[in-house]
C-alpha cells in the first residue's frame, strides 16, 4: 500500500540557518503519527511544510501518491487544527465550518449535511449558533477540529492543538481525539512537545532534535529501546538515571568503581573491546526491599528525599555514588534516611556508548 | 481619615457592603480627588459652553453677547442664507467622500504595507508625514502646486503641453475635489497606520487556516480580517469624522472658501460670522446646527453600540 504520507529529502533554510536538513518520513495509511521535541526543534515548521504554509528549499512531499511540493494548502487534501484555534472571531460556529465550503462553491444541501456530520461526530449540535467568543477553550478546539473534518480529507495535521487548554481539559480532549481517530482512521499528524500526549496518541512517534528525526518507532520501543541518550532522556517523567562509567566485556564499571554485570543485556551490534559507556535506567525499573532480592544486581543505598505522589511514591537515593530516582508503590512506607537494598535488572536498562551517544 | 474607613469597609467584606453614599463618595477617593480637574473641565468647557453657546443663539447678540431673546430668528436667517446652504452641501459632499476614501486608501495601503516589504518603516514614515504637518502649510503647498498659473498646470504648459488643464481650484464646480486631493494626502497615512496597527493585531494562525480551508487572501481581508478589526475602524471613522466636522484651515488656506462662495463650509461660516462679522447670535446659531448634526448620527450609533451591552455578546 502506498504511503499516506512521503517525505523525500526534505530541507528547509530561513537564510543560512538550517531548520530541516535532508528529511524522510513515510507516513502510512490511517496512522497517528506524533512529531514530538521540544522547542524550536523544528517539528511545527515539518508541519508548516506538509501543510504547504512554509515553501520548502529542497526535497519533495507526497500526500497518497500525488506530489503536492508546490501545491497551494487547499488542494493538498488536508485539514489543520491549530494551537490558538484560530477561529474566525466574527462568524458563528456554524458559519466557521461552513466558510471554506461555501467560498469553494460547494451546493448548499452538501453542506449542510458536511456541517451537521461533523457537529455530530463532535458534539458541538447546541453550539452551532454562537459565536466563538461564546466557547470554552475545549469546545474552540472542537469547532477547529471540526473545520478540518468538513473538509472530507485524507490528512488532518495537528499543531499542538492541547497546549492552551488546562489540565483537566486536555486529557479529556486527547481521549476525544484518539476516539476521533479510532472513529474516522484517518491519517493524522501531530505536533506537540508533551509526551505523555505523544505516548498516548501515537502509532509512531518521531522525536525530533535540531531538525533530525533521531528516532521513529512505536511508543513503547521509543520508551523502552531509545536509540540514543537524547531520545532516553527526553521520553520519560522523571527522566531515566544515567550512570557513567566503562563497559569491558560484560561488566560494566561505575566510576566510583562500582561493578554492574550486564550480561543479560541484549546487545544491538558488534561490540570493541573496553569503552566509556552510560547506563541508563528508569525510574520504574528499580525495586527495593524484597523485590530488589531477585534482581540480577542489588546495592545498599540511603534514601535522601521522598516525593509522595498519591499514586506512586518517588525517592531520591545514591547508587555507584551518583544521584537516582526510583518509583515505587505508595504502600511502602519510606523516609529520609532510610537504609534500604535497590536492585534492578539490566535486560531492562539500556547501555549507550558515551563518545557517539548511541544505543550499544 | 477617609481613607482608612475605606479600607475598614473592604477588610470587613461582603457583610457590612458600603451605603450608596459612601460608595459613590468614599471609595476609591484618591482615585475620585484625581479625576476631578478633567470633570471640571468636562462640566465646564464642554457642557457649560455647549449650553451657553445654544442659549444665546436665541438672542440677538450682535459684537458681545445680550440676553435680548428673539425667537427662531436666527435660525430662519441662517437657512435663508445661501452661504451657509451651500456650506452644508459642500461638508456632506466633502465628508462622505473624505471619509470613504480615507478609509478604502488608508486600508489598502495598509494591506500593500502587510505584504512584508522591504523598508517598510521608511515608507511608512513616508506615509505619515503630512500628517505631521498643519492644515495651513498642506492648503499653501497644494495652493502652489493647483494654482493653474504657477503650478502643475503652468508647468506643463510650460514645456509645451498647451492643452494640459488643470484647474480645480478655480473652478467652483471641481473646487471641492481639489480640497478633497489635499484632505486625502494628509489624512490617509494617519488612517493608513491605524489599520497597519489592526492588521498586526491578528493572529498569524488565522491566516494560516484561511489558506488551509483555501479561502483566497482579498476574501480573507474582507471576511474575516476587516471585521475582526472593528474597534479600529470605529476609531479611524471617529477620528477622520471629527476632522471633516471641524473642516476649516485647510478651506482657509487653500481656497479662503472661493471661487466665490463655492468651497465654504460651516466651521468657517460661524467663525466669519462670530468674530469676523460681529455677530454672535448668527454664529452660534450655525454651531447649534452642528452640534446637532453631530447628535443626529452620534446617538444613534452610541446607542447601538453601547446600549445593547447587555443582549450581545
Amino acid at each position: 500500500m502506498q504511503p499516506s504520507v512521503s517525505i523525500k529529502d526534505l530541507s528547509l533554510n530561513f537564510g543560512s540557518v538550517k531548520v530541516l536538513e535532508h528529511l524522510n518520513l513515510d507516513i502510512a495509511q490511517g496512522e497517528f503519527i506524533v512529531l514530538l521535541g521540544p522547542s524550536g526543534c523544528g517539528k511545527s515548521t515539518l508541519l508548516n511544510c506538509i501543510a504547504g504554509l512554509l515553501d520548502v528549499s529542497d526535497g519533495q512531499i507526497f500526500i497518497n501518491g500525488k506530489n503536492v511540493t508546490w501545491e497551494e494548502p487547499k488542494d493538498r487534501g488536508i485539514g489543520m487544527v491549530f494551537q490558538s484555534y484560530a477561529l474566525y472571531p466574527q462568524m458563528s460556529v456554524e458559519k466557521n465550518l461552513s466558510f471554506g465550503l461555501r467560498v469553494a462553491g460547494m451546493k448548499r444541501a452538501e453542506i449542510d449535511q458536511r456541517v451537521k456530520r461533523a457537529a455530530e461526530i463532535l458534539q458541538i449540535e447546541p453550539l452551532l449558533q454562537r459565536k466563538p467568543a461564546n466557547l470554552s477553550g475545549g469546545q474552540r478546539q472542537r469547532v477547529a477540529i471540526g473545520r478540518a473534518l468538513v473538509r472530507d480529507v485524507d490528512v488532518f495535521l495537528f499543531d499542538e492543538p492541547l497546549s492552551n487548554l488546562d489540565a483537566k481539559l486536555r486529557s479529556d480532549l486527547r481521549v476525544e481525539i484518539k476516539r476521533l481517530h479510532a472513529r474516522l482512521k484517518n491519517t493524522m499528524i501531530y505536533v506537540t512537545h508533551d509526551q505523555i500526549e505523544a505516548l498516548t496518541l501515537a502509532d509512531r512517534i518521531a522525536i525530533m532534535k535540531n531538525g533530525v528525526i533521531q528516532q521513529l518507532a512505536d511508543p513503547h520501543t521509543i520508551y523502552n529501546k531509545p536509540v540514543n541518550l537524547y531520545v532516553a532522556g527526553f521520553i520519560g517523567s522523571p527522566s531515566m538515571n544515567f550512570i557513567n562509567g566503562t563497559l569491558d566485556g560484560e561488566i560494566f564499571t561505575a566510576e566510583d568503581g562500582t561493578r554492574i554485570p550486564v550480561g543479560a543485556y541484549e546487545f544491538g551490534g558488534a561490540r570493541t573491546g573496553a569503552a566509556k559507556a552510560v547506563l541508563g535506567v528508569r525510574p520504574e525499573h528499580i525495586f527495593i526491599g524484597e523485590a530488589a532480592e531477585g534482581m540480577p544486581f542489588k546495592a545498599d543505598a540511603e534514601i535522601e528525599i521522598v516525593e509522595p505522589m498519591g499514586s506512586e511514591t518517588l525517592a531520591w537515593t545514591k547508587v555507584a555514588g551518583i544521584p537516582v530516582t526510583f518509583r515505587c508503590s505508595s504502600d511502602i512506607p519510606l523516609a529520609a534516611g532510610d537504609k534500604v537494598v535497590v536492585g534492578f535488572d539490566i535486560a531492562r536498562g539500556s547501555l549507550f556508548d558515551a563518545e557517539s551517544e548511541s544505543r550499544l | 481619615m477617609a481613607d482608612i474607613a475605606t479600607q475598614s469597609d473592604q477588610v470587613a467584606g461582603d457583610s457590612s457592603r458600603p451605603g450608596p453614599f459612601r460608595r459613590l463618595f468614599l471609595h476609591n477617593l484618591s482615585a475620585k480627588i484625581a479625576a476631578i480637574p478633567m470633570v471640571a473641565t468636562v462640566l465646564i468647557i464642554f457642557v457649560g459652553c455647549t449650553i451657553w453657546t445654544v442659549y444665546y443663539s436665541f438672542t440677538n447678540s450682535r459684537l458681545l453677547p445680550r440676553n435680548d431673546f428673539v425667537g427662531f430668528d436666527q435660525y430662519e436667517r441662517l437657512f435663508a442664507t445661501s452661504r451657509w446652504n451651500v456650506s452644508i452641501t459642500n461638508l456632506l459632499l466633502y465628508g462622505s467622500m473624505s471619509l470613504v476614501l480615507t478609509l478604502t486608501l488608508g486600508f489598502l495601503l495598509a494591506v500593500l504595507m502587510d505584504q512584508k516589504v522591504r523598508f517598510e518603516s521608511a515608507f511608512r514614515t513616508i506615509m505619515l508625514y503630512p500628517f505631521a504637518l498643519s492644515f495651513i502649510v498642506t492648503g499653501l503647498v497644494w495652493q502652489w502646486i493647483m494654482n493653474p498659473t504657477l503650478g502643475l498646470q503652468g508647468t506643463m504648459r510650460g514645456l509645451g503641453w498647451a492643452g494640459f488643464t488643470f484647474d480645480w481650484i478655480s473652478n467652483p464646480r471641481m473646487v471641492l475635489f481639489a480640497l478633497l486631493i489635499a484632505g486625502l494626502w494628509q489624512g490617509v497615512g494617519f488612517c493608513m497606520i491605524l489599520m497597519l496597527a489592526g492588521l498586526r493585531g491578528v493572529d498569524e494562525e488565522i491566516w494560516k487556516a484561511a489558506r488551509v480551508d483555501g479561502i483566497p487572501t482579498w476574501r480573507t481581508y474582507i471576511s474575516v480580517v476587516l471585521p475582526m478589526m472593528r474597534g479600529v475602524l470605529v476609531t479611524a471613522v471617529v477620528i477622520i469624522g471629527s476632522g471633516i466636522v471641524r473642516l476649516y484651515d485647510l478651506v482657509v488656506a487653500l481656497t479662503n472658501g472661493g471661487p466665490g462662495i463655492s468651497s465654504e463650509v460651516p466651521a468657517k461660516y460661524v467663525y466669519d460670522y462670530m468674530f469676523g462679522g460681529g455677530n454672535i447670535g448668527q454664529g452660534l446659531a450655525a454651531s447649534t446646527m452642528m452640534l446637532l448634526t453631530v447628535l443626529i448620527i452620534m446617538v444613534p450609533w452610541a446607542y447601538l453600540e453601547f446600549g445593547g451591552k447587555g443582549r450581545r455578546s
